[in-house]
């Protein structure tokens, strides 16, 4: 905070609406960039060092240093780009790309199709039959945006908001396996709850995760927690070369861990550069502590004394494979070369200063180098669209060539210039027009499709199998089980990922999962507890209520088809459905049991489509 | 809808309890269960296609394999090519074997007694030497490609052998303990059939009765085909194959295969009570019943630190225990002749030793071990430096091992797949069979 030019205002008027669009529209202007938000509570806005506003939840005393106008709110523009110029941008380059290589895109995704998908991508699950309800029958020409803005901005979505992306970066951070004991899951998600209910910039994200210190574990009584340790806690053995090959392919979409053994056998990685990259990491250690029966790993910078007992030219050394020795200091993939010094900055009695901190170092480069934006705008871009502009999407080499470099060139500048804001960058994609299409292939582009080793032309939507913490949310949704929130139910949610974890049995703790298609995912969603637990006709549940409700059965059978597939039963299925319930000979309940299994086990239940 | 309340009469028997398949039930029974739940919708469900011979007779000759999956990389100079007295060498001394001229580590006593069933490719010379790279890499005899995923060993072999064994009810490729690799383009109905080593498959109890999980079958078997129908992609379809794979295991009594602990204790004692061991005896019974492919994984050998320790005390011992008695188990019953195995890893260790005691990634020279089905046996192929570091004879690859485990199966190497591209991929990407493998 004492780093940062801490501006604040307070806006003085409390907005008792509770109807979000007849709020105003707040614009902040500084320095040339504005914010415009809508507030439907206290907020406060920071401007930081770089001339970035940032806003957050109200605290402490505030007060009026750059101009706020207030003026009434303006509604999305009804184009097909929502008057958003990004939106615009990737609807032209996209159909640039089906006209140049021949390809119709499909019909319009239905108002429900495409209200299950963003559900689905944003908030990590199906929406509830009311919320679905709600959307299909509003009329304005700006729904679609105005579902954005509230799944993005509303208080109501903030923690499922937070929870979804929790479990897509917890996958991404450290991997679904929960046997290393270096990592705190809980202190992982902890600090990733914290960061996207702020929605913190995401080169902050990038730099708290990169360089962070301190404990991995919010133990009682132990000082000093910070949970963003855990990105790089678990990968400090072997000098750090987890560390060094994970925040290069998470952060830069560089995959270097080959050449941490050996020149790259088709790009341009050299073995040097792994070195000098992990040089960036060898002031850092994650030391395991305990105090009765508490453990903890705490993470710190130290004086790096380099492996030739020079501190100021403080070298490492590796190992070519002809077995000769070559030494290494930091540089950054472009060529940029820090300070030798293997010292933390400190003062001379004299006030000289000297050192350098080597992770801050590092997290300051990558923060300047385009690949930390495309990186991330190909990750989010391959989240929402099934895939990314390269597969796998964390592997931006030269090797690799993206399927739209302008498009990804583009967003990348757009993120940047927004100030890292994803839920910006969330908002472009969803309201673009590739995403809007139906998943239905025509004649036109049956051919676009990237399981063929195509590269995507996205003039359809690809089809994928749900991750497997949606389903689990899904489920309680649709059967609107109680979706308690916190580190109890997060627990009970890992136990059940467990089941479907293979570990590979090397140091590397890579890891697979079984939740893909194949026949244990399909026992447990036949059998498995959780899809009992869905299905089951306890009063009061889910299927009872329905059950002993008053509407007549084919509106019975409605409700199961809009709670799972946004959409209502075919005659033929509705026909299926009634044999079902003569040959349950009156037991509703029991009848809609055996639809709502078959519902839940179905290919469009558990595909995003 | 008369005709079907007609279909469940007489059935009360089987009441809702805590089987999937009431005690008494087979496979035939079953379907006869679907063909009257498929008066509930006009067109007979896509689950039920293949009404199968109630199996009685599962001892017909078939070719099956097994891969003993070594994750993390196994170094194969302190266990099939010692170089004692080289400065590489470590401190491991070598002992002879039940083959003539062949000599293996000293902690492998009782593999020492079955190396006449087995052969030992000491010139394998690859390039991959990250674990996720490597892994795909020998597994499927292709290097990682962003655009086309390529089928395993595992799954290739199934689909090549699946037809030898129209009887077999479960997974033609079963994965004891790892993920092995996927099926790529062959498709999710050729995916590995992952179980740990207890053998515990989750979830197979439904807990209703067959008439209405046929009822059920068909409402779902309506709704897969609407969105198979609409043309969204292939995974649509995979899945629907992948719930008929499923029901046909759910409902078949060879799921016992894959109970160890129904072994006599003196069988359970021989293959050791490890994880690796329950893997190994299962492999066997799987194999028995005609299962084409097993792999068992044994992890844990990615030793970049305390090398020497941890084989001697830990890893060999559990490997050589199970190993030896799988193979001698396969050779008394008879089995050994159709039945391929291969022991390898992703690649193997550097023969230098770090300044942990530990030896690091290595894939320029390393060994392979074969044997069984058309295998000649105990022979050693190729050779390396006195110091480890370089193969001194004809080198190897994944491609070639994999041609000769095919060749050894029976399986012709002028197969090719068409990709979903249209492309031809010639199987075992076209690799040389290793000749001296073969009589």
């Amino acid at each position: 905070m004492q780093a940062a030019c801490r501006c604040a205002f307070r806006l003085a008027a409390h907005y008792l609406a509770a109807d979000y669009r007849s709020l105003p529209l707040i614009t902040a202007h500084y320095i040339g960039r504005s914010l415009t938000e809508r507030f439907h509570r206290e907020r406060i806005i920071t401007v930081d060092r770089k001339n970035r506003i940032r806003v957050a939840a109200i605290g402490g005393v505030a007060a009026v240093v750059f101009s706020v106008t207030i003026g009434s709110a303006k509604l999305p523009a009804a184009d097909d780009h929502f008057g958003l110029p990004q939106v615009k941008f990737i609807n032209e380059q996209v159909a640039a790309g089906w006209t140049g290589s021949s390809v119709q895109p499909s019909a319009a995704a239905t108002d429900g199709e495409w209200c299950r998908r963003v559900y689905l991508d944003i908030i990590g699950r199906v929406p509830s039959v009311v919320e679905l309800q709600k959307f299909v029958t509003e009329s304005s020409p700006t729904k679609r945006p105005e579902l954005v803005s509230r799944l993005l901005g509303d208080d109501y979505y903030e923690d499922e908001y937070a929870r979804n992306w929790t479990d897509v970066w917890t996958t991404i951070l450290i991997g679904r396996d929960v046997a290393n004991q270096m990592v705190s899951r809980p202190g992982m998600r902890q600090y990733l709850r914290r960061a996207f209910s702020k929605n913190i910039p995401y080169d902050q994200f990038m730099e708290e995760l990169v360089t962070a210190t301190g404990l991995n574990t919010n133990s009682k009584g132990v000082e000093g927690f910070n949970g963003a340790t855990n990105f790089l806690s678990g990968k400090m053995e072997e000098n750090g070369a987890q560390a060094t090959a994970k925040t290069a392919q998470v952060f830069l979409g560089l995959q270097v861990q080959c050449t941490q053994c050996h020149n790259h056998p088709f790009n341009k990685g050299k073995q040097n550069q792994f070195w000098e990259f992990n040089a960036f990491f060898r002031q850092s250690r994650a030391l395991r502590k305990s105090e009765g029966d508490q453990r903890w790993v705490e993470m710190v910078d130290e004086d790096f004394a380099g492996e030739g007992g020079n501190p100021e030219e403080a070298e490492l050394y590796y190992e070519l494979r002809n077995g000769l020795m070559k030494v290494a200091y930091p540089v950054f993939i472009d060529g940029t070369e820090i300070s030798k010094n293997g010292y933390l900055p400190g003062s001379l009695d004299d006030g000289t200063k000297y050192g350098v901190n080597r992770r801050q170092e590092i997290s300051q480069l990558i923060k300047a180098s385009p690949l930390l934006s495309k990186a991330i705008v190909n990750r989010m871009w391959g989240h929402f669209l099934g895939y990314g502009f390269t597969k796998p999407v964390d592997d931006l080499g030269e090797h690799n060539p993206p399927s739209h470099p302008e498009l990804l060139d583009g967003l990348a500048d757009q993120f940047r210039e927004q100030s890292y804001d994803l839920k910006e960058l969330v908002r472009w994609i969803v309201l673009s027009k590739p995403y809007s299409l139906s998943s239905k292939a025509t004649k036109g582009n049956v051919r676009d499709d990237p399981a063929l080793g195509e590269k995507p032309k996205f003039s359809h939507f690809y089809l994928r199998q749900m991750q497997a913490e949606q389903l689990y949310e899904s489920l309680l949704t649709a059967t609107e089980a109680d979706k308690s929130q916190g580190e109890a139910a997060a627990k009970k949610k890992d136990d059940w990922l467990k089941q479907f974890i293979i570990a590979f049995g090397t140091d590397e703790g890579d890891d697979s999962t079984t939740f893909n298609g194949s026949i244990p995912q399909v026992l447990m969603m036949f059998n498995g507890d959780l899809v009992k637990n869905a299905t089951g006709t306890g009063k009061g549940g889910f299927l009872d209520k329905i059950a002993s409700g008053p509407l007549r059965n084919p509106a019975k059978i409605d409700m199961l088809y809009m709670a799972a597939f946004a959409r209502k039963p075919s005659p033929k299925e509705l026909d299926v459905a009634n044999q079902l319930m003569v040959a349950r000979k009156g037991d509703a309940v029991g009848a809609l049991q055996d639809v709502w299994w078959a519902v839940l086990n179905s290919n469009e239940f558990i595909i995003n489509h | 809808m008369s005709s079907f309340s007609d279909g469940m009469a007489g059935l009360n028997r089987f009441s809702a309890g805590s089987y999937g398949i009431p005690e008494g039930m087979n496979r035939r029974h079953f379907m006869s269960h679907l063909a009257g739940a498929a008066a509930l919708a006009a067109p007979a469900t896509a689950f039920t296609n293949s009404i199968l011979a109630n199996a009685t007779d599962l001892r017909k000759r078939h070719k099956s394999a097994i891969l003993l999956w070594m994750g993390g990389g196994p170094s194969t100079m302190d266990i099939w090519d010692l170089k004692p007295g080289a400065a590489t060498g470590g401190p491991f001394k070598q002992i002879s074997t039940s083959a003539d001229g062949i000599a293996i580590c000293e902690h492998m006593p009782e593999m020492a007694k079955q190396m006449h069933h087995m052969s030992i490719v000491r010139s394998m010379s690859t390039r991959e030497a990250d674990h996720m790279r490597g892994r795909y890499y020998m597994h499927t005899g292709y290097v990682p490609n962003p655009n086309v995923e390529y089928p395993s060993y595992g799954s290739v072999i199934a689909h090549e052998l699946a037809e030898q064994v129209p009887e077999l009810e479960i997974p033609p490729f079963v994965s004891v303990g790892s993920g092995s690799v996927g099926p790529g383009f062959l498709g999710m109905t050729w995916a590995p059939f992952v179980v740990d080593s207890n053998g515990n498959v989750r979830n197979l109890d439904m807990g209703i009765d067959p008439t209405r999980l046929a009822q059920r079958m068909e409402m779902l078997a309506t709704i897969e085909k609407k969105f198979i129908a609409e043309k969204r992609g292939g995974s649509s379809d995979d899945h629907a194959k992948v719930l008929d794979k499923t029901v046909k295991l759910m409902t078949s009594k060879q799921m016992e295969a894959f109970k160890v602990s129904k072994e006599p204790k003196e069988v359970q004692d021989k293959y050791g009570a490890t994880g690796f061991g329950r893997g190994c005896l299962m492999a066997r019974r799987l194999v028995e019943i005609g299962v084409p492919f097993v792999e068992v994984d044994l992890g844990g050998w990615d030793n970049h630190g305390g090398i020497f320790p941890t084989l001697s005390n830990q890893k060999l011992p559990e490997l050589d225990k199970a190993m030896s008695a799988l193979v001698s188990d396969l050779s008394e019953r008879g089995l050994l002749d159709d039945t391929a195995i291969i022991w390898m890893g992703e690649f193997s260790r550097t023969p230098n030793i770090n300044g942990g005691g530990g030896r690091d990634h290595w894939a320029r020279s390393w060994s392979v071990v074969v044997g069984g089905a058309g295998f000649k046996r105990g022979v050693v192929v190729g050779e390396t430096s006195s110091d480890g570091k370089e193969v001194v004879s004809e080198a190897y690859t994944s491609q070639d091992v994999m041609a000769s485990v095919l060749k050894s199966l029976g399986i012709s190497l002028e197969t090719a797949f068409t990709a979903k591209n249209g492309r031809p991929m010639k199987i075992a990407n076209a690799g040389k069979v290793i000749k001296e493998l073969f009589a």
